[in-house]
């Protein structure tokens, strides 16, 4: 890992761990998920809830935690833009990225890669 | 290549479909296999093989829907993104298709913590969605996930599962919609006890037009007890049993809450049939395989229809009926 990146990570990884909970995936989708970080979730779901939340809107792994879900819905109606980003289709997670600096990959395109066999469309 | 899936013959020409749940087995002899899916043979359309249900080890499902096809009954392989990465769902997505496996239900899988190895690591490398979309391009691209190209791809007909009872209620409909882009080209429904909220929710599909572009089948469940209900509505996750069904079975005498159970899907049936856009049932009834035939008969499904002549070869006509069903796929 470079200085730069080091650098980057030292303010990038306790910020958004303070105001997101953010598990460091390096292939931030907030914006998609109404700032709701979907990594929380213990299925690490990318693309909507699962079946198992509770009727109160906790989830089934763990009954004292609001969904991510049901906070990246909600979270998704306030935001003035990308609204409808709740509807793409997500692609898998490269785990490869897990512990990397989602900025840095931002700037890099590297966060955009998908596999080769991937061609979702993930307009809404 | 053998036969296409019967079922999405059966869809594409518009009938109204009868599926069933088989109970899992943990006998490492066939014959358990098969002497609980015999009891439903003739009653319903295809028999769903379930992916350790509830968590809970069982025979593997890619196992069971092959004993299935092996006695010439149409199985539906339920697979969840619990247990397995990337790899091992496409190898067993090619391998349920070599050994005759057509129709697919693909999910997220209740969590460990809900079953008998809470302590087990939980997979996830993706989720339900990316596998739909995967079984898609394994089917339509002929290549695996990375890109490599298949040397002869599967024809599946892809189903997927929507909970209309749980939060975010309003996302639920707009989920569904994501995973018919995925590649779904049915979905199973979580148990339907709650008709009113089943109808809102069919009502917000209805508005997004997804009726038309996939066949949209309510599971349907068969109470057997009034302990057995009680038990559903509080311990299961993800299920919505409204109280005044528990009651009704706890003020029924314990000889015949089984015949209020079935008397229940019975009713469930008719209320949901009456919905626009529903393709069809599917009946479950834990370890009670013998209820589900009751229930079918009872609720006017049987005889189940067989195939035209040129459906049972692939061809489909454009749907019959009109109005609902006859998806595009």
């Amino acid at each position: 890992m470079s200085v730069t990146e080091r650098l980057v990570l030292a303010v990038e990884k306790p910020l958004k761990e303070a105001i997101w909970g953010c598990r460091m995936c390096g292939q931030c989708i907030l914006h998609s998920t109404g700032l709701s970080c979907p990594m929380r979730c213990p299925k690490s779901l990318r693309n909507g809830p699962c079946g198992g939340v509770r009727a109160n809107g906790n989830c089934e792994v763990d009954p004292d935690m609001r969904c991510v879900w049901v906070e990246a819905w909600e979270g998704s109606r306030r935001l003035p833009l990308w609204r409808d980003h709740i509807e793409q289709v997500q692609k898998p997670v490269d785990w490869q990225l897990e512990g990397t600096s989602s900025w840095i990959n931002l700037l890099r395109g590297k966060d955009r890669m998908a596999p080769k066999g991937w061609e979702a469309n993930d307009q809404p | 290549m053998t036969s296409p899936s019967r079922l999405a013959g059966l869809l594409r020409e518009g009938r109204f479909v009868v599926t069933a749940e088989l109970s899992s087995s943990n006998s490492a002899d066939p014959e358990a296999t098969w002497r609980r899916a015999d009891v439903l043979r003739g009653s319903v359309d295809a028999i769903n093989c379930t992916d350790n249900t509830g968590a809970h080890v069982h025979m593997s499902s890619l196992a069971a829907a092959h004993l299935l096809v092996e006695k010439g009954l149409e199985p539906i392989m339920q697979l969840t993104v619990r247990d397995r990465n990337r790899l091992a769902l496409q190898a067993d997505l090619l391998g349920a298709a070599a050994l005759g496996v057509r129709n697919l239900v693909l999910m997220s899988g209740d969590d460990v913590t809900a079953g008998d190895h809470p302590e087990a690591r939980r997979i996830y490398d993706i989720d339900s969605m990316q596998l739909l979309e995967v079984a898609a391009a394994m089917r339509d691209r002929g290549t695996y996930l990375s890109g490599r190209k298949l040397e002869q791809a599967p024809s599946f007909f892809i189903g997927a599962v929507e909970n209309p009872f749980a939060p975010p209620l309003e996302f639920r409909p707009l989920r569904l919609q994501k995973k018919v882009r995925a590649g779904a080209d049915f979905i199973q429904t979580q148990l339907v006890f709650d008709v009113p909220v089943f109808k809102r929710f069919m009502d917000m599909v209805g508005e997004l037009d997804l009726q038309r572009k996939v066949f949209i089948i309510p599971s349907i469940g068969i109470p057997r007890s009034a302990g057995g209900a009680r038990f559903m509505q509080q311990k299961v996750p993800g299920l919505h049993v409204p109280e005044s069904l528990v009651n009704r079975l706890e003020r029924t005498a314990p000889a015949r809450q089984a015949e209020e159970g079935i008397q229940i899907a019975v009713e469930l049936i008719t209320a949901v049939r009456e919905i626009p856009g529903i393709a069809g049932v599917h009946l479950i009834g834990i370890k009670w395989e013998e209820g589900v035939v009751q229930v079918a008969e009872r609720a006017g499904l049987l005889p189940r229809p067989t195939l035209s002549p040129l459906a049972a070869i692939g061809i489909v006509p454009s749907p019959a009926g009109g109005g609902q069903g006859g998806g595009v796929r």
